[in-house]
């Protein structure tokens, strides 16, 4: 971990203000027929950084990345990426103002090639239009998406699958190319969600690595997972949620010790904990 | 052969066929008949003992009564042109023709050996003679019917909609079947003629067996080959069009009606005219559906039902065997539909397309109930029943279809996920 | 039985103007369905209400070809009138809605409310004079050689059938094969992922359904032309399987799979009618239980199971690859 951390100094409670937060979230409430799922006061994501969520299952993380998203609606609460309001903007805009997500359950493009799978993701394409398509004068920004695909799938491993269906990939592959088209849009803010599910160890190694050069490439990632081990690794801030509620946050060593969240596991995941 | 030679040929031959009929008439059995019914709404009251006179240029050749059911028939001598009258002032009070000018068609065609069909459309009278308050009160009485039998058709397809995730487009053949089926068992002259409330028992069982076979036959197989929904609601639409054709086939095109209790007379309540066949219908649906509420909320089966449809997973890894409770609802569903579909066909007509015809009420109930919820089927078609039928006050009798539209996609614009469904997130 | 004329009239059957009107149709469909993965299940609305709007404008005096542009632009209406609604819900509403909608508009149209304009069940006539005075042909004249031939009123709308077909197939193709179509493509396989990839999956889904509709208002336009008469209980739902039938038979998701699905389903549609008809005449007890109408409805029950069982077992159809379609299965 570098030596001079931006997070250095950052109280570890929860709700802290964060020195150059990307991501900001007021009073964000979500309940789904009388349970709450996500009720969060405060919550400030630093720039430039890995910051993974953690919590047990039911936890409301995946509720609070649709939140974020734009994916789902909240019950009241503001949040603001780069200090623009997100409030009722469109899933598809936030995705286009810079904040891209992925999802628990991988979600490629099966009957496109893995290159279009990537080509679709790039922004600004005249000819995703209507009129666009119809008059043409798109190849030249084609040309140039296609080789800013190829890099990114070479970085991934993926080079040689381009013209292959996405469905014929295996699953681990798939958690690649759905990484490496997130990253076509550009993003600044990366959402992943628990992108370690159901992937073998080697992969997992991989992964971390991808993550972390993400990271070193000027990206914030929010990533989900439950494993504390993974966690540990390559996080740089840790957020800790259960039943709704952000009940911890700070630098991995100091979570891992802190006793609310060894409860919070432990009480809500007995089985879990054995594993 | 020239153009011209081939039309003086057709109408050589038009002219033959024309001037050689009546020289046929010899043959016996010609007749004038017909069946007095006066249309209240989508309700048919035969009308009784009204007299009709049949004349041949002036001549007065016969007349006769309309007899239980509104039937009469009179005798003609041969084939030829009649003039057949309703004496208007035999009419009961409250009924009339529906077009005064219409009590004596001038021009009536008896062919050779024909029994001539012959319609006098009946009204409601004179518009004063039925008060308002009578109108209003027959028609809410006539939707609660239709909300009955939407409620019961629509509980099935809302059912296995929430255990399985798909729209059953074949779910109106579930009801025209049960219609078809106690029409078997109760009139048809292969069939054991049971009178109609033992024969509904057997109809019910055919509905449940088609929900059976269909589940173990098809869908089941299709969930193992983890098909995807879209694919799915293909092949059960193509399953409903083959169905219905078949139907159609072994049926036939015409509209029949179950013999027991046609032609039932109203009677008053509360000074509205009703019909006993649609308290029936009204009363045992209740019963029903209030049994089916008491099966989800307190049998071991019913309470698997539900969890299956809040969480298959999750009802899984808690030890429900959900292939079974997917096979029980399927069954369910093909009798509740089979028992809306007889119900249907007493009020109405039995036809090999009414399913189809009343699978848009039963969609917009579902809708407005909230896809996948059982009760809110259930409200949802009482709602649905009462507002296309009291529609009529408003819009013409032929737009009520149009208005259940209307209702769905203003639920949908307003709260898609219905009144008693779960908000469901929306991208 | 003479096979040889039987296969004579089935070729012209399968080359005529019909079997045009329906490709075009399942071009539109296959769009919606192929393509985008939209269920819609009334299409057969947007063709009579295409036919409709031509027919209403002439009747009222306007010009063919004004009517035609109407005619399109109330079938892409329709399309937008039903997808606002149902578009940004679960893929099943746009069934339901779409499936109700079909009948409505044809009971509405036939309605004794909208007869004044529509004629009602009579349907309106003579719209489609001003179509003929163009024909380049003979009316009456035949055209061909030996008995494969048909009159010059048909060859002419055949000649303009056919070339709507290939022009239309070509601006599918263009839109397909460019970004666009690779967003629709996208929706298809994932409508959240690829909202995720910030795309206005709502619009796209609009244009698709607006377009294919418009398509199948031309289908429905050319049908009428041909028919010379435009009446409600032409647009039954049964054209909306056979539509269906067409495409999954031909290839979902394929270019020229709406042609090459109408022209093999016309032919065996037209081989089945000739053995029933054989079958009728020439084996007594067949014909004593297969009365015409019975075999009319036969065939819709092949229509039936035949869409079942294409979208079982060969869901990419004759031009689909079996790599795709094995995907599918997630």
């Amino acid at each position: 971990m570098n030596a001079d951390h931006p997070m250095d100094g950052v109280a570890p409670e929860p709700g802290v203000h964060k020195p150059n937060p990307v991501l900001v979230a007021k009073d964000l409430q979500k309940s789904f027929g009388g349970l709450r799922a996500v009720d969060i006061d405060h919550l400030e994501i630093q720039r430039h950084t890995v910051t993974s969520l953690i919590g047990p299952n039911g936890a409301g993380k995946t509720t609070l990345f649709n939140l974020l998203t734009g994916f789902d609606k909240p019950d009241a609460g503001e949040w603001h990426l780069n200090g623009g309001g997100l409030v009722g903007i469109a899933a598809y805009r936030v995705a286009r103002r810079g904040m891209v997500r992925t999802f628990q359950l991988t979600r490629s493009l099966a009957r496109l090639t893995v290159m279009d799978n990537m080509l679709v993701a790039a922004k600004d394409n005249k000819g995703e239009g209507l009129w666009g398509a119809l008059t043409g004068g798109w190849h030249a920004t084609e040309d140039a998406n296609e080789e800013r695909a190829s890099e990114l799938l070479d970085r991934f491993g993926l080079d040689h699958m381009a013209d292959e269906y996405a469905g014929s990939l295996s699953g681990g592959q798939r958690k690649l190319l759905e990484m490496a088209r997130a990253l076509m849009m550009d993003p600044e803010v990366v959402m992943l969600d628990e992108p370690m599910a159901g992937v073998n160890p080697a992969l997992t190694q991989s992964l971390l690595g991808h993550i972390t050069g993400l990271r070193d490439g000027g990206k914030t990632v929010v990533f989900v997972e439950h494993d504390m081990d993974v966690v540990q690794e390559i996080s740089d801030w840790v957020i800790v949620m259960a039943q709704g509620r952000v009940i911890a946050e700070g630098p991995p060593d100091i979570i891992a010790t802190n006793p609310s969240v060894i409860d919070a596991y432990l009480g809500a995941h007995h089985g879990e904990a054995a594993e | 052969m020239s153009r011209r030679a081939r039309f003086a040929w057709f109408w050589l031959a038009t002219i033959t066929i024309v001037v050689m009929t009546p020289l046929a008439s010899f043959a016996a059995g010609e007749s004038i008949g017909g069946t007095l019914i006066q249309r209240l709404e989508d309700e048919k009251l035969p009308i009784e003992g009204v007299t009709i006179t049949v004349s041949q240029d002036g001549n007065e050749i016969g007349a006769g009564e309309s007899a239980a059911g509104g039937k009469w028939e009179i005798s003609v001598p041969g084939a030829g042109i009649y003039q057949v009258r309703l004496e208007t002032s035999t009419l009961p009070d409250g009924v009339a023709l529906t077009d005064p000018d219409k009590e004596e068609l001038p021009n009536v065609e008896v062919r050779d050996g024909q029994t001539k069909k012959v319609l006098f459309p009946l009204g409601e009278g004179i518009v004063s003679s039925v008060s308002t308050y009578e109108r209003v009160g027959f028609l809410f009485v006539a939707g609660l019917k239709l909300g009955a039998i939407i409620a019961l058709s629509a509980v099935g397809l809302s059912l296995v909609f929430g255990v399985t995730g798909l729209v059953n487009f074949a779910h109106a053949e579930m009801v025209t079947l049960g219609a078809v089926a106690a029409y078997f068992f109760h009139a048809s002259p292969a069939g054991p003629q049971w009178p109609l409330v033992v024969a509904v028992f057997p109809a019910v069982l055919v509905g449940v067996a088609f929900g059976w076979i269909q589940e173990r036959g098809l869908w089941r197989p299709l969930r193992a080959r983890h098909t995807g929904l879209v694919a799915m609601m293909v092949v059960s639409i193509g399953l409903s069009f083959a169905v219905r054709n078949l139907i159609l086939i072994f049926f036939g095109g015409e509209p029949r009606a179950y013999p027991d209790f046609a032609g039932q007379a109203p009677i008053e309540i509360l000074g509205i005219p009703m019909v006993p066949k649609q308290l029936i219908t009204i009363g045992v649906s209740l019963i029903v559906l209030a049994g089916v509420g008491l099966f989800l909320q307190r049998s071991r089966s019913g309470t698997a039902m539900r969890a299956v449809a809040d969480d298959a997973d999750l009802a899984e890894s808690s030890g429900i065997n959900v292939d079974r409770i997917i096979l029980i609802t399927w069954m369910l569903a093909g009798g509740l539909a089979a028992l809306g579909g007889t119900f249907f066909g007493l009020n109405q007509a039995i036809q090999w397309d009414m399913g189809f015809k009343l699978l848009l009420l039963i969609f917009a109930a579902v809708v407005l109930g909230g896809l996948g919820t059982a009760y809110g089927a259930m409200v949802g078609g009482f709602i649905v029943g009462v507002t296309v039928e009291m529609s009529t006050l408003i819009f013409p009798n032929e737009l009520k279809t149009a208005v259940g539209l209307v209702l769905l996609i203003v639920i949908l614009l307003v709260k898609p996920q219905g009144l008693l469904g779960k908000k469901e997130r929306i991208g | 039985m003479d096979w040889g004329s039987v296969l004579i009239d089935g070729l012209l059957s399968t080359i005529g103007p019909i079997t045009a009107a329906y490709a075009i149709s399942a071009i539109g469909l296959n769009l919606q369905f192929g393509y985008a993965g939209l269920l819609n299940f009334g299409h057969v609305a947007f063709m009579l209400v295409g036919a409709y709007g031509t027919a209403i404008t002439v009747n009222l005096g306007g010009p063919l070809w004004l009517g035609i542009i109407v005619g399109i632009l109330a079938a892409a209406l329709l399309g937008l009138l039903i997808g606002l609604p149902t578009l940004r819900l679960r893929a099943d509403y746009l069934a339901i809605t779409t499936i109700a909608v079909a009948e409505v508009i044809r009971l509405l149209v036939r309605s004794s409310w909208a007869q004044p304009l529509t004629n009602g069940v009579f349907g309106i006539q003579g719209f489609a004079d001003s179509f003929f005075d163009l024909n380049p042909f003979a009316p009456a004249e035949l055209y061909g050689f030996g008995t494969f031939v048909v009159t010059g009123r048909k060859l002419w709308v055949m000649l303009v059938g056919w070339t709507l077909v290939v022009l239309l197939t070509l601006l599918v193709r263009r839109l397909i094969k460019s970004p666009w179509g690779r967003v629709l493509k996208a929706i298809r396989e994932d409508e959240d992922a690829t909202i995720a990839l910030g795309k206005n999956v709502f619009a796209y889904k609009l244009q698709a359904l607006m377009i294919g509709g418009a398509i199948a208002g031309i289908a429905g336009i050319l049908l009428a032309v041909e028919q010379r008469n435009v009446t409600p209980d032409a647009y039954l739902p049964k054209i909306t399987f056979i539509l269906y039938v067409i495409v999954i038979l031909g290839g979902a998701g394929t270019i020229l799979g709406p042609i090459v699905g109408a022209v093999v389903f016309q032919f065996l549609f037209f081989t089945i009618d000739a053995l029933m008809v054989n079958a009728q005449a020439n084996i007594g007890w067949v014909g004593d239980f297969l009365t015409p109408a019975a075999a009319g409805q036969i065939k819709l029950v092949l229509v039936g199971v035949g869409m079942m069982v294409l979208m079982i077992f060969r869901p990419q159809g004759i031009l689909g690859n079996k790599e795709e379609a094995l995907i599918d299965e997630r």
